[in-house]
């Protein structure tokens, strides 16, 4: 990576910051108007959004990281990873690419609290934890483009051009490592996108993901509640719905 | 060249519970303190506002509160002959970073110590033979009994506002049917508050537990039960059960922290100066390498700086104090080969297993209310509370359910067997997630001749000063102990009639691994003991050859507890500051004659 990269790396981080300032001073503020900023502006009208999104063209987000190529990759695969179904909205649905872009406009992309002197040892034993040189910017950058490329010896198509049966079968070759990439391991940038999509799935809205609570929903975690005096002795379920830092509600 | 500052009575590194204790019984004495903390300032406000602190996100996955890696790590190596690598990202254990160190994110399991473990070695020679000990298994005695710490425990737990429920009181019995531990040592008082309310999880634990014949209890808990005001005159509110517990900053004043239960009172000391952002990068010694001079640290804008003192406190965490020694010459290094030296000796963690329930849609363990200190734990096999002798290994176990509040992104669990994405995953997780539970067998774990701290010859910190390299590993004893107490926690599991188990134990041949968070609770390294051969620091947790630097902290522990450390830690840490209080600054040299 080179300095230009961190460099525009920390730029896209501090315009990503001020932007979200106003949000968090109103969620500070008590007033609970937080709702009023964020892309949903009602759940009925998000639910609606949600059951005509078709995949790839969920949101009217702009990626900052991700090229166009990289963001048809990225919401066709999290589509597959946490599908929409019969128990409810998915991944695309709850905005974990856009999670994910802004992901990577933050410390977190560079590796910025992680130990990255050298020598690196890559083919350590897995009981050593992450040994590559590689930070979250590069593992999805050359990824996806591994990705892509494997798709198209492999199915002669783009990752996100794959119906879905032939798509959950390319990931499933990925997340076995039976795919075999050259710039990043395959089961390491599986890995990635995974982890970073239950993140996005399951985060406060604040990061981008979790669009209209749907994360929580799904498994009745009632988000920043925080306050559960009266039914810590209860084996009942919990009846309240989840509300988040900005104050929307589900 | 460094700046020099005005010579301090005493300078403090790191400002956690060790280093606070320290600040306030020495302010108290009257000594002028300047405690040192690497990390920035930080306290309730801003740091655990709510909702912002309400962020599973930021606290739990992106680790905000943790030692920042990317400045300074460990290496770990598995055996002697290794070659030892950067533990690039935190997984195994979390160490803080900040005011208030690991005791701003901790849990807030608040234990004493069964007595039995302060005399390991004496007692297991005792009861079991010499020979029942295996060879190259170093565990010692702490020179220190439970009945000389009494006093301690029981004022730490005043300050920290502490909820439990007594057995015995002055030998009276106090605790039966209403959640006392029948295996707990004597205690001078009552907890300062009574137990905390159960969460359903811990009374299915409660039951099933007592359905086997084991003795339930209520785990004292640092997390408050009610409104309290310690002798500091420092108010807590009563703990809520929020479930952002462990890794996060209590917004209810509920958790005890240095922030929270020491600081404000410090802050009242004119004698006192806390210096965040100051990051020490050794202890200066005199010409004659037995006398500290103080300390050199980097401040914020890269200064080097120099902080004179009379003495020195290293209140660092666990590793952080031995990597300190061996920087500054502070004792002989230890040689596993020759077993020769003291400092990087008995390092020693925790021998963890955990057995996960998931249960029908009727039953309703809601884990995201929680806790850090609360559960139900049983004490039959901790300690030598049943006859080792059929069963051939050395140490023991508390059993729990410790719910201390799991969110959806880490706390996710499925059966055995669930994929890991798509539809399939997606079902499984809304089927289990409010209604599974967790229990741990959190067991002791040994010391070895080969299981020590050195500085590493290849890796740097940010500073440029060697790393510290753990060489350790799982032994043979650790794992027939692990699979013994997966053994009893699993009759708890069964009697629960749960629709599946997920079992987290040890196999043989497994190695110790960094990547799951296993406990934060490392130990040993800097050890206490009565003979300067084999222990860093004398009973008063001063290094028997640099007499005006003393070493709080679980770097003393010569082998792991069953329980969490830190009442011990801030036990120990009040003994030693009544030593150093009642004797040292009257005579000022060795308080044990080596």
């Amino acid at each position: 990576m080179s300095a230009d990269d961190i460099l525009d790396s920390r730029r896209s981080f501090l315009r990503k910051s001020l932007t979200l300032i106003p949000v968090v001073t109103v969620a500070g503020s008590g007033i609970g108007l937080g709702a009023a900023v964020v892309a949903d502006p009602a759940p009925a009208q998000a639910k609606a959004r949600d059951e005509a999104a078709p995949a790839g063209s969920g949101t009217a987000y702009q990626p900052v990281f991700f090229t166009a190529e990289e963001w048809a990759f990225v919401n066709a695969a999290v589509a597959r990873l946490i599908p929409a179904d019969a128990t409810g909205p998915g991944a695309l649905e709850a905005g974990v690419p856009e999670y994910i872009d802004r992901q990577l406009t933050t410390p977190y992309a560079t590796g910025a609290t992680w130990y990255m002197q050298g020598p690196f040892v890559a083919d350590a034993a897995p009981e050593f934890g992450y040994q590559l040189r590689l930070v979250p910017r590069d593992i999805y950058r050359l990824g996806i483009a591994a990705a892509d490329d494997w798709c198209g010896r492999q199915y002669g198509k783009r990752f996100a051009e794959l119906d879905a049966a032939t798509q959950d079968q390319a990931l499933g070759l990925l997340e076995a490592g039976k795919a075999t990439f050259d710039a990043v391991p395959a089961k390491v940038f599986f890995s990635y996108l995974l982890t970073n999509t239950k993140e996005g799935f399951f985060c406060d809205p604040i990061h981008g993901g979790n669009k209209g609570l749907v994360g929580w929903k799904l498994v009745n975690f009632p988000g920043a509640r925080a306050d559960f005096m009266d039914w810590v002795e209860r084996g009942e379920r919990y009846p309240i719905p989840p509300v988040s830092i900005r104050g929307e509600r589900a | 060249m460094a700046n020099a500052m005005k010579k301090a009575d005493v300078v403090i590194v790191g400002f956690g519970w060790t280093g606070a204790i320290m600040a306030k019984e020495l302010t108290e004495a009257g000594l002028q303190v300047v405690a040192l903390e690497r990390g920035p300032m930080r306290d309730t406000y801003p740091d655990g506002s709510y909702p912002q602190v309400i962020d599973e996100l930021t606290y739990s996955i992106r680790k905000k509160l943790f030692q920042d890696l990317s400045r300074e790590t460990v290496t770990i190596r598995h055996g002697l002959d290794d070659v030892a690598l950067p533990n690039r990202q935190l997984g195994a254990f979390l160490p803080g970073d900040g005011v208030g160190g690991a005791g701003l994110h901790w849990s807030g399991v608040h234990f004493r110590v069964d007595p039995v473990e302060l005399r390991l070695r004496s007692h297991y020679e005792e009861r079991y033979g010499k020979g029942f000990i295996p060879d190259g298994m170093t565990i010692q005695d702490f020179g220190v009994s439970y009945e000389e710490l009494e006093p301690y425990f029981d004022f730490a737990e005043k300050v920290f506002g502490t909820s439990g429920q007594a057995w015995t009181v002055k030998g009276e019995t106090v605790g039966q049917g209403s959640g006392g531990n029948p295996f707990a040592p004597d205690r001078s008082d009552h907890f300062p508050l009574p137990s905390q309310k159960n969460t359903y999880s811990a009374q299915l634990f409660q039951q099933a537990a007592a359905a086997v014949g084991y003795h339930p209890y209520n785990l004292p808990s640092a997390n408050t039960s009610g409104p309290y005001t310690n002798p500091y005159g420092v108010q807590m509110g009563p703990c809520n059960f929020c479930g952002f517990c462990s890794g996060y900053v209590c917004y209810m004043y509920s958790k005890a922290s240095p922030n929270l239960n020491i600081l404000p009172a410090l802050r009242q000391a004119p004698n006192f100066e806390l210096r965040p952002n100051s990051h020490v990068l050794r202890v200066n010694l005199d010409s004659s390498g037995s006398r500290a001079t103080g300390v050199t640290y980097v401040d914020a804008q890269g200064r080097e700086v120099e902080q004179p003192a009379d003495i020195v406190i290293l209140g660092a965490f666990q590793f952080h104090n031995v990597r300190l020694m061996l920087l500054s010459g502070i004792g002989k290094p230890y040689d596993p080969k020759t077993g020769d030296g003291v400092v990087g000796r008995n390092f020693a963690y925790q021998n963890m297993a955990t057995i996960k329930a998931y249960f029908d849609q009727d039953v309703h363990t809601n884990p995201f209310i929680g806790a850090g200190g609360n559960g139900v734990a049983v004490d039959d096999f901790n300690a030598d509370n049943f006859d080792h002798g059929p069963h051939g290994f050395v140490g023991g176990s508390p059993f729990w359910v410790n719910q201390a509040g799991t969110r959806p992104i880490g706390g996710i669990s499925n059966p055995p067997g669930t994929p890991a994405w798509g539809s399939a995953w997606k079902r499984a997780t809304a089927e289990n997630y409010t209604h599974h539970l967790s229990m741990d067998a959190h067991g002791a774990h040994q010391s070895y001749r080969d299981n020590y701290l050195d500085l590493d010859p290849t890796y740097k910190d940010a500073y440029g000063q060697p790393l510290l390299r753990m060489t350790f590993d799982w032994k043979d004893n650790d794992i027939r102990m692990n699979q013994f107490m997966v053994g009893k926690v699993r009759r708890i599991a069964e009697a629960m009639n749960p629709k599946a188990l997920a079992i987290l134990g040890k196999q043989p041949g497994d190695r110790f691994n960094t990547q799951s968070y296993q406990t934060t609770h490392l130990n040993g390294g800097a050890i206490m003991g009565s003979d300067p051969k084999t222990s860093a620091v004398n009973r008063y947790l001063q290094s028997w050859d640099v007499h005006n630097v003393f070493v709080p902290g679980a770097s003393a522990f010569p082998q792991g507890l069953g329980y969490n450390p830190t009442g011990l830690v801030a036990a120990l840490t009040y003994w030693a500051a009544r030593a150093i209080r009642e004797q040292y600054l009257k005579n000022p040299g060795p308080l044990v004659q080596a």
